[in-house]
C-alpha cells in the first residue's frame, strides 16, 4: 500500500508545473535549514555537553557579524522567494484573452456548472484539453471554495458578487474538485470530477447534452417571463432604460456616481435596484429577489451581453 | 545575589502553598502565584476536553467514508477541539500560569501591580469557559473556530451565540491580564533591574501584553456584530442583508492573525530561559533576541491578509501581505540561530527541560520554514484551506507552544511545587511527544500538497494511507501527554525537595525558597548585574 503512496498530486495545467518547481525549492530550502540546525544542534550538544556539575563555560556576548549575516541572508534569500512566487502568481491570476467561459453556482451542498452553449451538470465539470477556460463562480448561500488540485488553483465562490478562476487543461483525464472553505454539514461531500476531454469527443458531448437551449435564450426566455420587458422594452411607452448595447458600458447613476455595466453590476441592479438606480429614472424596479436565482442571473446577464455594447457612449 | 539559602524541610517552613487552607483560601486569594495554579487547573482540565475532539476526530478519520459519527457531528468535534485549544489553552497557557507565576518573582516583585484584577481575570476565563462547556453540552457549535460569515450568521443552527460569547468573555480575561502584566513591568521592577537587565521571558510576557491589549478588543467587537447578525439581521456580514462577507474576516484576523503571536512570543520568551540555563551560558545576542520579539509582535498586526489570498482579494493587496509576512520569517530566523549559537561552548545538560527546548527548536524550525510556503502567493494559492495549512500551524502552536509550555513547566515545577518529578520519565514523555507528534503532522504536509482539504468529515480513498499514518502518530502523541500529568500529580505528595536552585539557574526567581513564601522575598533583591550572568558566578567565586 505504501508503494502507491503518491507524493505529488497530477500536473495536468499550464500552470501546475511552474508552482511544483517553486514548492520544490521551498522544500529544499526547508529541508537544508532544518538539517543545518538539526546538525549544529547535535553536534555543539554533543561536543559541549556539560562535564562536571560546576563546570563554568566562557562567557560570549554575541557577534554582530554573525547577526548581521544571518540576518541579511534569510532577508535575500525571502526577497528571492517573494519575486518569484508573486511574478508566478501575477502570471497565474491573468486569463489569456481568448478564453471561453463556463459558470460555477455553488450551493449547500454542490456545485452547478453551466456552459454558454446549454449543457448543465451537477458535480461534474467537462472541458476540453488546451483551451483556456474561465471559470465566472459566485454563491447561493454562503462562501464556498472551487479548488482543483491536478490544476493548482482554487478560488472562493462568494454569496452576492462574481469571482473568476481560469486555467488551461493540459492532459486527457478525470480529476477532484473540491470545496475548500467549510460551508457547514455537507462540506465534505461537495466534491466533483473534472472531465478533461480531447476537443472532439468535447464537441460531442456538448452536442450530446444541449437541451437546445443555449444561456443566451434561456435568459432571454427568463427576460420576458419574469416581466423585465414590462419596462425595458424598446417601445416609447417603455419606463426603464433600454438595455440594448448596455454591457460593457459606463453607467451614471442616480447618485452621480459613474459605474461600468458589468457582471456584478447587472446582477447588483436585478436584486438591489434602489442602491444603484441609473440616472434620470424614477425609482419604481421591485427587487427581484426570491424569483430568480444565481443559475438564472447568470442567463439573464448572458441574453444582456448577447445585445451587444455600444462603443463609446454613456448611457443616461 | 548568591547568597545560599538556608535549606529548611517543605513542611515546616510557611510558603505560599501552607500559608491558608481551604476552598475559600484558593478561590478569594491574591497571591499571584495561587492564581497561577488555578490557571493550571483549568486550563489542563481543558487541554483534555480540548485533547478528547482531538481524539475523536483522528479516529474518525481512520476511514475513507468516517469511521465514527455523522458528518454534523464531526464538525462540532474539529470545531470544539479548535475553540478550546485556542481561546481556552493556547492563548492562557503560558501567560496566565508561566506568566502569573514569574512576572512578579523574575523582576523581584511581591505581587503583580493589581492582585484583585489578577483574581478577576481568573472568574472571567472561568465563566467564558463555563459558557462554551455549556454550549458543548448542549448541542455544540460547527461554525469552525473561525465562526466565516454568512455560515455563522445565517446558515448554521448550532449554538454560535453562545460560543462567541465565551470567546468573547474570555477576551476580557486576556485584557485585563495583559494590562496587569504591562504595569508590573514598568513599575514594579527591582532595583537595578533595568531593562536590558531583564530575563527574555519578561520581555516576550511584555510584547504579548501589548497584542493582548491591542488585538483582543478587536475580536469583541468582532463577535458582537456577529452576534447583532445573527440576531437582530442587522445587515453587516451577510450579502443578503446588504452586508460583506469578507469585511468579517478582515476583523476576525486583525485579532486571530496577531493571536497566534500571542501563542507563540512567550513560548519563545521560555526557550530564551531554558537554552541559557541548560547551557549555562548568557544567550547569544541577547539585544537581537529581545527586540525580535517586539518586532514579531509588531508586524503581527500587518499580515492578516494572508489568509485571504484566494478570497477574492485584490492581487496588489496579497502582494502587499505577502511581503509583509515574509518579513516575519527574518525576526524569527533571527530567534533560532541565536539559541543555537548559545550552545556554542556552553556546558549542555540533557534535563528534560531542555530536550524540550532542543525539540522545540526543530519544530518551530519547520513550522516556520513551511510557513513560507503559505507567505507565497504562487504555492498558497495550492495549499490555501488544505492539510497543508493543518500540519504547519499545529508545527507551531504544538510543536511550538505546547512543547515550550511543558519546557517551561518542567523547568519551574520545583520552582512551584518545591518538590521534583522522576527525571528519567520527564526525559522519555519529552522523547515520546517529540516523536509522536512528528508522525501526527508531518503526513499531513503531504495530504495537504495532495489536495486533501481541511475540515471533511469524509475523503477519498486516495488519502487513507496518510490519514492512518497521522491517526497512528496520534494515539503515541496522547501517551505522551498523558505521562507528565501522572508524575507531576505523583511529584507533589512523594517528589524529593528540590532546594531553592536546583538547575543552579540564574534568575530572582531562583534566590528565594521553593516553594517560594507568600510574598515572594524576605527582602526585595537589588539586581547588579546582567540577566543569564552565569560566567559572572564564577569570578564572584559562586
Amino acid at each position: 500500500m505504501l508503494l502507491k503512496l503518491p507524493f505529488q498530486p497530477d500536473q495536468a495545467s499550464t500552470i501546475a508545473e511552474g508552482v511544483d518547481r517553486l514548492y520544490l525549492f521551498l522544500t529544499f530550502i526547508t529541508l537544508f535549514f532544518t538539517a543545518i540546525i538539526f546538525a549544529t544542534i547535535f553536534y555543539f550538544a554533543v561536543k559541549y555537553r556539560r562535564r562536571s556539575d560546576d563546570e563554568r563555560p566562557p562567557e560570549i556576548e554575541g557577534s554582530l557579524p554573525l547577526e548581521l549575516a544571518w540576518t541579511l541572508i534569510p532577508t535575500l534569500l525571502t526577497v528571492v522567494i517573494f519575486v518569484w512566487a508573486s511574478s508566478l502568481y501575477f502570471r497565474n491570476a491573468r486569463p489569456p484573452r481568448a478564453s471561453s467561459e463556463i459558470f460555477v453556482v455553488g450551493k449547500q451542498w454542490m456545485w452547478h456548472l453551466q456552459h454558454p452553449e446549454g449543457p448543465r451538470e451537477i458535480n461534474e465539470l467537462h472541458v476540453p484539453v488546451g483551451v483556456p477556460i474561465q471559470l465566472t463562480m459566485t454563491s447561493e448561500d454562503v462562501i464556498h471554495d472551487f479548488f482543483i488540485p491536478a490544476f493548482r488553483i482554487k478560488k472562493d465562490a462568494l454569496p452576492g458578487r462574481y469571482s473568476s478562476i481560469w486555467f488551461e487543461a493540459t492532459k486527457i483525464g478525470t480529476y477532484h474538485f473540491f470545496c475548500a472553505q467549510y460551508c457547514g454539514a455537507e462540506h465534505s461531500g461537495m466534491i466533483g470530477w473534472v472531465y478533461v476531454m480531447s476537443p472532439a469527443d468535447y464537441a460531442q458531448w456538448l452536442a450530446n447534452n444541449s437541451s437546445g437551449e443555449t444561456m443566451e435564450a434561456a435568459g432571454r426566455r427568463l427576460f420576458n417571463q419574469v416581466g423585465c420587458n414590462g419596462c425595458h422594452s424598446e417601445s416609447s411607452s417603455a419606463t426603464g432604460p433600454s438595455l440594448k448595447g448596455l454591457y460593457g458600458q459606463s453607467v451614471r447613476l442616480a447618485d452621480g456616481r459613474t459605474v461600468p455595466a458589468n457582471d456584478d453590476y447587472l446582477r447588483g441592479t436585478i436584486l438591489t435596484p434602489f442602491k444603484q438606480r441609473v440616472a434620470g429614472y424614477p425609482a419604481i424596479m421591485p427587487t427581484f429577489q426570491g424569483q430568480v436565482n444565481e443559475e438564472q442571473i447568470l442567463q439573464l446577464i448572458a441574453y444582456l451581453k448577447s445585445l451587444g455594447p455600444e462603443e463609446g457612449k454613456v448611457k443616461q | 545575589m548568591s547568597a545560599t539559602i538556608a535549606e529548611v524541610p517543605i513542611e515546616s517552613r510557611v510558603h505560599y502553598l501552607n500559608a491558608d487552607y481551604g476552598i475559600r483560601s484558593w478561590l478569594l486569594t491574591t497571591d499571584h502565584k495561587r492564581i497561577a495554579l488555578l490557571y493550571l487547573a483549568s486550563i489542563t482540565f481543558m487541554f483534555f476536553i480540548g485533547g478528547a475532539a482531538a481524539v475523536l476526530i483522528r479516529l474518525h478519520l481512520l476511514e475513507p467514508q468516517g469511521a465514527l459519527v455523522q458528518p454534523e457531528t464531526y464538525n462540532k468535534l474539529f470545531t470544539m477541539h479548535g475553540v478550546v485549544m485556542i481561546f481556552f489553552f493556547l492563548i492562557p497557557a503560558i501567560p496566565a500560569v508561566l506568566g502569573n507565576f514569574l512576572v512578579p518573582l523574575m523582576i523581584g516583585a511581591r505581587d503583580l501591580a493589581f492582585p484583585r484584577l489578577n483574581l478577576l481575570s481568573w472568574y472571567v476565563y472561568v465563566v467564558g469557559a463555563l459558557f462554551t462547556l455549556a454550549a458543548l453540552l448542549t448541542g455544540g457549535v460547527d461554525t469552525g473556530w473561525t465562526f466565516y460569515t454568512p455560515y455563522s450568521t445565517t446558515y448554521s443552527n448550532s449554538n454560535v451565540i453562545l460560543v462567541g460569547l465565551g470567546a468573547f468573555i474570555t477576551g476580557f480575561s486576556s485584557i485585563l491580564t495583559g494590562l496587569n502584566f504591562i504595569v508590573t513591568i514598568h513599575k514594579m521592577r527591582a532595583p537595578g533591574l533595568t531593562w536590558f537587565r531583564m530575563p527574555l521571558f519578561i520581555w516576550a510576557i511584555y510584547a504579548t501584553s501589548i497584542i493582548f491589549l491591542l488585538g483582543t478588543p478587536v475580536v469583541a467587537i468582532t463577535l458582537a456584530l456577529l452576534a447583532l447578525e445573527r440576531l437582530l439581521h442587522v445587515g453587516i456580514f451577510d450579502p443578503k442583508l446588504g452586508g460583506d462577507p469578507l469585511l468579517f474576516q478582515h476583523l476576525f484576523w486583525f485579532y486571530s492573525h496577531p493571536a497566534v503571536y500571542i501563542m507563540i512570543l512567550p513560548a519563545l520568551g521560555v526557550m530564551s530561559e531554558l537554552i541559557s540555563c541548560f547551557s549555562r551560558k548568557r544567550i547569544f545576542g541577547y539585544s537581537f533576541v529581545g527586540f525580535s520579539s517586539m518586532a514579531i509582535a509588531a508586524l503581527s498586526f500587518l499580515v492578516w491578509g494572508h489568509h485571504m489570498f484566494v478570497t477574492g482579494q485584490s492581487v496588489y493587496a496579497g502582494l502587499v501581505f505577502s511581503a509583509l509576512s515574509f518579513l516575519v520569517a527574518i525576526p524569527s530566523a533571527i530567534k533560532v540561530f541565536n539559541w543555537t549559537a548559545t550552545l556554542y561552548k556552553g556546558s549542555i545538560s540533557y534535563d528534560a527541560p531542555m530536550l524540550y527546548a532542543l525539540g522545540f527548536i526543530g519544530l518551530f524550525t519547520m513550522g516556520g520554514l513551511t510557513g513560507l510556503f503559505l507567505a507565497s502567493l504562487a504555492t498558497d494559492v495550492h495549499l490555501n484551506g488544505t492539510y497543508f495549512i493543518v500540519a504547519h500551524f499545529h508545527y507551531i502552536m504544538v510543536g511550538g507552544t505546547i512543547m515550550a509550555y511543558l519546557g517551561g513547566l518542567h523547568f519551574w515545577w520545583p520552582k512551584i511545587s518545591g518538590r521534583l518529578y522522576p527525571d528519567g520519565w520527564a526525559r522519555f514523555a519529552a522523547l515520546i511527544i517529540f516523536v509522536g507528534f512528528n508522525l501526527t503532522f508531518f503526513p499531513q504536509f503531504m495530504l495537504g500538497y495532495l489536495g486533501m482539504p481541511r475540515r471533511y468529515a469524509v475523503y477519498p480513498p486516495e488519502f487513507q494511507v496518510l490519514n492512518v499514518m497521522s491517526s497512528a502518530g496520534a494515539s503515541i502523541l496522547g501517551v505522551g501527554y498523558l505521562i507528565p500529568l501522572i508524575y507531576f500529580i505523583w511529584s507533589l505528595r512523594y517528589g524529593p525537595p528540590a532546594g531553592p536552585n536546583p538547575w543552579k539557574a540564574k534568575g530572582l526567581e531562583w534566590q528565594t525558597p521553593s516553594p517560594p513564601p507568600t510574598e515572594n522575598f524576605e527582602e526585595i533583591p537589588v539586581v547588579t548585574e546582567e540577566a543569564y550572568a552565569y560566567a559572572a558566578e564564577e569570578k564572584h567565586g559562586g
